[in-house]
């Protein structure tokens, strides 16, 4: 009856408190975020607020997957989560969209112009004559305010190994929800961890990649318009790989839990959605940040 | 009825859950729907408040009442509050009440995560708000760079309460994307059966194409402002020409998320109208499907148009006459719009309920902010316009007489679905005429001042300004204490000791969903779809 397609079965949930508890962990975040950097120093109320963040989802993904597993949903549930989903992976895409299009303006503009370019002849001329336009940026124009770095990270070294991990763990995440669809639980064990371990080695190695990069070739957030892009844009997407591992590491634990059926496992398939837009992202990153 | 929802609802279906919790915990989309339009109400005093004290200011040339410090704080505070914490929530507030009632829901598609987008909302403003109780007990200043927080003013010269600001956009942004990303799923999802798409009321229409700009657009906002925290704070040089950045960069991001904010802002308005006027002229609406047409179009075009913000930053010719065209070709969708509603107009058997006089007045003065931006879409011309009294007329027309004017017809059109009272219409015909007469008396010298010359967010002027300015302050007065008219009568409806009773069609020409429930709506709106022939 609760699992009808009938949309004379209508699931409302019942009052809540997750969603207060939400706002004062997101207001709380926000308020250590500020006073801890004007402070210089982390103080205990941003920690607090990632503790509260923590807990906030522990409990509301709980209270879902208690929902899912008594059966109070139906297939017009299921289709509102996956509507939700999508556009949320919609709003994260637009997200990048931000910092990939400040990385063109800055390549193909901002960069040009203040090398003469266009008809930029003056601006050239009167700010900052020695100022040559290439990209990447290797000096800056004010090059004592932001230390331009003396060497980037050339794209086939640890990018090209991290886009190879990064698209095997989409093809091993995809042969796990093959397994899960055929019923076949092993396998889906075996290859949800594969995915994990794969997105581990991802961060472990772009961790890597930050050490050199701030110990060895000077490039660092405060390295001009280069280093403010490649952080940015490649800060977010770990960010973003850190989430999604923890996401496969959820799904891999409820794998073993058995809360999956062949054909009920939307959770599985919004994180497997995730992972596949951050790979996507990943591939526009070694494109434009590390390649061209 | 379904066994899901008296499993789930048995303790609290026909009574609602009391007290504080009701609201705190609520998961209904009326009591939502019902705390984003308080919320608003009362944002629209604060804002209102703020843009009093400037035309105060601007009643006499010369420093009287602030310092310049201080006004360029209330300018900013003014535009935040009224885009972000009235216009906004408004039209959210409106389509937590409408969407289900007019698809034939029970409920908005995921209840917890709309109170979330609520709370959010008000946390946020609590953390812009302090800021600015901070600066009136004179610790430190508000936000001060106006609403468009250009860089470097927000960046390099950018107060400390700048960072709370960029968290509390930060929280609005995620508000509105789970909001947008509720009402997607509710209209896709939880339409009643046999109504299909191209037989939604155009409200709900004009909400499923706002909801996507909202999505659209809102990370970019998100985006811009991460940038601006990490050029404060962390070194980095997005906007710094020094490290190879550059200050327009800012305004192509800010204006990318602008542009369509802007239609965020009006789309749902015109929603409401294409409502009203047919149910007051006792006909269809005209050309429904073009409607659809025309409001998807707007909203392409809105993408493609961000740079008509920013003709003076010194961008290549080809570039302006670009923004300058794809401007213009706003205006044509836009026309079949007003032509539709006076089409609809056209031979009907009119009546002018407040409801009505709200819209047409809305029709007229929208039309007359729409002009004017067909003027500023000019690139030559706009090269004279830009940051004069003559910008800020036009987007007051169309954000008060247009986006304000629609929230209020709907308001009056709907309260008594909302409540079973009918409100008094006495007051709000005085509400209606006090208000459109003042708000011209506001906003039309603008036009004239802003043609000679007066440039926006100063607190002086030259004397020549002098007498436009003093008209306009007075109509700014009138115009902000007539609201209180609006919230006496909303609160006498509520209260509904000494009002009629509205019937459950209340107009007797409308048509939808929503007048085939009891008046006030129950408390899950549909617990058994109805069916659309």
């Amino acid at each position: 009856m609760s699992s009808s397609t009938d949309h004379n079965v209508y699931f409302i949930p019942e009052p809540s408190k997750l969603p207060i508890i939400a706002t004062i962990a997101l207001a709380t975040t926000a308020i250590g975020a500020v006073t801890s950097i004007h402070a210089g120093q982390i103080n205990l109320i941003l920690p607090a607020g990632f503790l509260m963040i923590a807990f906030m989802f522990f409990s509301w993904f709980g209270t879902v997957i208690n929902e899912s597993m008594s059966d109070s949903y139906n297939a017009q549930v299921d289709k509102s989560f996956r509507i939700g989903m999508l556009w949320f992976i919609f709003s994260e895409v637009m997200f990048f969209a931000a910092f990939f299009g400040a990385l063109f303006y800055a390549r193909t503009i901002a960069v040009e112009w203040l090398g003469g370019a266009s008809n930029n002849a003056m601006t050239h001329e009167l700010l900052w004559p020695a100022f040559e336009a290439v990209w990447p940026v290797m000096t800056n124009p004010d090059n004592a305010k932001f230390v331009a770095p003396t060497e980037v990270i050339p794209a086939f070294g640890l990018p090209a190994i991290n886009t190879a991990i990064l698209l095997a763990s989409s093809v091993t995440v995809t042969i796990a929800h093959h397994a899960l669809r055929a019923g076949n639980r092993k396998p889906l064990i075996l290859w949800l961890a594969a995915t994990v371990v794969l997105g581990i080695i991802f961060l472990f190695l772009q961790a890597e990649e930050y050490i050199h990069a701030y110990t060895e070739l000077g490039l660092t957030m405060g390295s001009g318009i280069y280093g403010s892009t490649f952080f940015l844009l490649t800060g977010f997407h770990g960010f973003h790989v850190t989430m999604g591992t923890i996401m496969l590491f959820v799904m891999l634990i409820r794998a073993i839990k058995d809360h999956f059926t062949p054909d009920k496992h939307f959770a599985f398939e919004a994180v497997a959605w995730y992972w596949h837009f951050v790979d996507v992202v990943w591939l526009g990153l070694f494109i434009f940040v590390y390649w061209l | 009825m379904s066994a899901v929802i008296e499993e789930i609802q048995d303790d609290h279906h026909d009574h609602k859950p009391t007290g504080l919790g009701r609201w705190l915990f609520s998961t209904n989309h009326k009591d939502i729907g019902t705390m984003y339009l308080w919320f608003s109400f009362t944002m629209l005093f604060v804002g209102g408040s703020l843009a009093l004290i400037i035309r105060a200011e601007l009643f006499q040339p010369g420093l009287q009442f602030v310092e310049p410090e201080f006004f360029n704080q209330l300018t900013t505070l003014h535009g935040l509050i009224m885009v972000f914490g009235v216009i906004m929530p408004a039209f959210v507030g409106l389509a937590n009440w409408m969407v289900p009632l007019m698809i034939g829901a029970p409920d908005m598609a995921l209840p917890r995560m709309n109170n979330l987008s609520f709370w959010l909302l008000v946390a946020a403003f609590s953390l812009l708000l302090a800021s600015l109780a901070m600066s009136l007990m004179g610790m430190g200043s508000a936000p001060n760079f106006g609403w468009t927080f250009y860089a470097p003013l927000s960046t390099t010269y950018g107060p400390d309460s700048t960072d709370y600001f960029i968290f509390s956009v930060h929280l609005m942004g995620i508000s509105s994307i789970m909001g947008a990303i509720n009402i997607i799923a509710t209209i896709i999802n939880m339409r009643a059966p046999g109504m299909t798409y191209m037989k939604m009321p155009i409200f709900i229409w004009t909400w499923f194409i706002t909801a996507y700009l909202l999505i659209a657009v809102m990370p970019i906002l998100a985006g811009v402002v991460t940038m601006m925290l990490t050029d404060r704070n962390f070194g980095t040089s997005f906007f710094d020409a020094a490290g190879g950045g550059d200050p327009v960069l800012f305004q192509h991001i800010f204006w990318f998320f602008g542009h369509p904010e802007v239609y965020i802002m009006i789309l749902p308005a015109f929603g409401i109208i294409s409502q009203i006027v047919p149910a007051f002229s006792r006909k269809k609406l005209f050309g429904y499907t073009s409607m659809v047409y025309a409001t998807s179009s707007i909203a392409f075009l809105s993408f493609i148009v961000w740079a008509h913000h920013m003709f003076t930053t010194g961008m290549p010719v080809a570039t302006e006459l670009f923004f300058m065209y794809a401007t213009m070709l706003i205006a044509v969708p836009t026309g079949v719009k007003v032509f539709n509603w006076v089409s609809t107009m056209w031979q009907g058997s009119l009546t002018f309920e407040t409801p009505m006089l709200f819209a047409i007045a809305f029709i007229f003065m929208f039309t007359i902010g729409g002009f004017t931006g067909l003027m500023l879409s000019i690139v030559p011309a706009d090269f004279q316009y830009h940051d004069t009294y003559f910008v800020v007329a036009h987007f007051h027309y169309v954000l008060v007489t247009g986006a304000l004017y629609a929230i209020f017809a709907a308001i009056y059109f709907w309260i008594p679905k909302w409540t079973g009272n009918m409100y008094d219409e006495g007051l709000g015909k005085l509400h209606f005429w006090v208000s459109t007469v003042s708000v011209n008396v506001l906003f039309f010298p603008m036009h004239f001042v802003g043609l000679a010359g007066m440039p926006r967010r100063i607190p002086d002027y030259n004397m020549q300004f002098a007498e436009f300015n003093a008209i306009a302050s007075v109509g700014a007065f009138v115009f902000g204490f007539a609201q209180l008219i609006l919230l006496y009568n909303v609160v006498k409806t509520i209260r509904g000791r000494s009002t009629e009773k509205a019937t459950d069609q209340v107009w007797e020409n409308a048509e939808g969903l929503e007048w085939t429930l009891p008046s006030p709506a129950p408390f899950h709106s549909f617990t058994t779809p109805p069916t659309v022939k």
